[in-house]
């Protein structure tokens, strides 16, 4: 049968089976077992209609996150997203899996990612940023491997206080190795509590916010770190406010790129955030867009220092990323140009006192902090032993309450993150405390 | 005790007394074009022959350069940094790359001398 969109007409169909000598297509895909044929239990084609009705009830099953009052960051965050983002972003020029190694056809694409990494290295205070890994997890992996590669010590310290799940993909990333990852753990301010390192450690990872999030003081953690380097892991957004690690003398800036522009998915897909000092440029992994001028004298955009990448330097690239999050970092790109500075720490600025507000209505009530260090928008608070139970029982009416952190950190007995963003409004803040009480 | 001797990787090694001076040969350069980066090794690292000790990068291609022989490494030529081009330039003189301490002497006698390097040369 032949379809519109199918272009093969009968007559190719056929120059084709007789070029490579084959009678008919049943012949072509002979080889194919009957039995692995005739297993496939697909059912008879229908009409378009009849699916998308079939495809809608289905979908009808899920629940949205728009509906919910969402109290739970811990890395993802429900924030809005002007529509004009994704009119730019889902353009059908732009929707492509593939990296642009053709410049002479990428130009939009490598435009756009050029400006991502300049806006990167705006927010983190860093010289040169990539053009994105798969998500802030993998992105603190390969910033500790990269430590490795520039001292040529094998130990890297991470803060107890940095995400949970971002941790325990370190240690796959690196034990496994024969790297070495040592925790450091947190005082009673929620804070990083640092030993000073040896001379064996290449790197200090500390988060900033932290899983907490507390602001972590950086120039503290930079007096602990001796030769060591200083691989700092942020929320982006919270960059609008906070004094960015650059200026703390970081070394390498990773984070979740998820909050600028990215719905929360179903897990994923994210943006791994990955700058760094131009003097360590060479040792950093992903693709690197620069700016250039073509024969004409044009501003013109091309992918650069790709010796350090797996397609030239095979076994000893820097990393084995080949595909990037190339559309995820325009969609950052776009939404942080949207938005500019003021809408950013406009963003950043009702997410803290939003968080704040939350605080210190769940403290009128009778839900103490547990930590006292500065927090941004997130927040760590003692609950009730039964709050598990409690929690999932929220999620009937709609409500994506805080954290519960056992799980995480048994040490910290019965207690709860809270996050708010600048989504959540008083309506929503009353409706969880009735859900706590 | 002075020669100079090449091995089949193509890095040439001048050899006085227990100190090996150590480049990529003019047949390595005319191979690689226009150098744009070396990544050289650390002053002190004790390498073993056969190692990757440094890499060159070419406009068109990125080699990695081994250690000849086994040794320390005494001196690199910190030059290459602002003026990389000097391996295409002067390979086998301003270009060179590291200088080591030789630990095993009897390593010598796997290198090549230039008539045998030739050969190899034209072979490849």
């Amino acid at each position: 049968m032949n379809y519109p969109y199918i272009p093969h007409t009968d007559e190719d169909v056929r120059a084709m089976l007789d070029f490579i000598g084959v009678s008919s297509i049943e012949e072509l895909f002979s080889s194919i077992p009957v039995s692995a044929r005739s297993s496939l239990n697909i059912p008879e084609s229908r009409d378009e209609f009849s699916v998308f009705k079939q495809l809608k009830e289905i979908s009808e099953m899920n629940n949205s996150l728009e509906d919910y009052a969402v109290f739970l960051g811990a890395g993802v965050y429900k924030r809005y997203v002007p529509t004009v983002v994704y009119d730019l972003a889902m353009k059908p020029d732009f929707l492509t899996a593939y990296t642009p190694y053709q410049a002479e056809v990428s130009q939009g694409t490598l435009q756009a990612l050029f400006e991502y990494q300049t806006m990167v290295c705006e927010l983190t205070g860093m010289e040169v940023a990539n053009a994105s890994m798969y998500d802030g997890a993998t992105a603190l992996a390969e910033a500790a491997l990269m430590s490795f590669r520039l001292t040529g010590k094998e130990k890297v310290v991470v803060a107890r206080s940095v995400h949970p799940e971002y941790r325990a993909v370190l240690r796959t990333y690196l034990e496994k190795r024969g790297f070495t990852v040592v925790e450091a753990g947190y005082d009673e301010t929620g804070r990083v509590l640092l030993e000073e390192v040896d001379e064996e450690t290449a790197a200090i990872a500390v988060q900033y916010p932290n899983f907490f999030g507390i602001i972590e003081d950086l120039d503290y953690v930079r007096s602990r770190s001796g030769n060591a380097l200083l691989i700092v892991v942020v929320e982006p957004v919270s960059l609008a406010l906070l004094e960015p690690p650059g200026s703390y003398g970081a070394d390498i800036v990773v984070g979740e790129g998820q909050s600028l522009g990215l719905p929360m998915w179903f897990g994923g897909y994210s943006l791994g955030i990955f700058a760094t000092r131009e003097e360590y440029v060479r040792q950093m992994p992903g693709r690197l867009i620069g700016q250039t001028v073509d024969q004409a004298g044009n501003t013109a955009y091309t992918m650069i220092l790709q010796t350090r990448e797996q397609h030239i330097r095979r076994a000893r690239a820097t990393s084995n990323i080949c595909s990037n999050h190339a559309h995820a970092a325009l969609i950052a790109a776009v939404y942080m140009s949207v938005m500019g500075p003021d809408g950013l720490k406009e963003v950043a600025r009702r997410s803290y006192n939003a968080a704040h507000y939350l605080q210190e209505r769940l403290e009128e009530i009778g839900f103490k902090l547990c930590f006292s260090g500065e927090f941004f928008n997130e927040f760590v608070f003692n609950v009730p032993e039964d709050y598990p139970d409690r929690w999932r029982k929220m999620m009937e009416k709609k409500i994506l309450g805080p954290l519960p952190l056992e799980e995480f950190y048994p040490e910290l007995g019965d207690t709860a993150l809270a996050c708010a963003t600048e989504v959540i409004s008083k309506e929503d803040i009353e409706k969880l405390l009735e859900a706590m009480k | 005790m002075k020669m100079k001797k090449y091995t089949k990787t193509h890095e040439w090694v001048s050899i006085e007394d227990k100190v090996a001076t150590v480049g990529i040969t003019n047949h390595a350069q005319e191979q690689l074009g226009d150098v744009v980066y070396v990544d050289l090794p650390e002053v002190g690292r004790e390498v073993k022959k056969g190692e990757v000790v440094a890499s060159i990068e070419s406009v068109k291609a990125a080699a990695d350069v081994y250690a000849p022989l086994s040794g320390k490494i005494v001196e690199v030529n910190e030059k290459l940094d602002t003026e990389p081009e000097l391996i295409n330039k002067d390979p086998e003189g301003e270009g060179w790359l590291f200088k080591m301490e030789i630990s095993d002497e009897g390593e010598l006698e796997d290198l090549l001398d230039e008539q045998a390097y030739q050969e190899f040369c034209a072979q490849e």
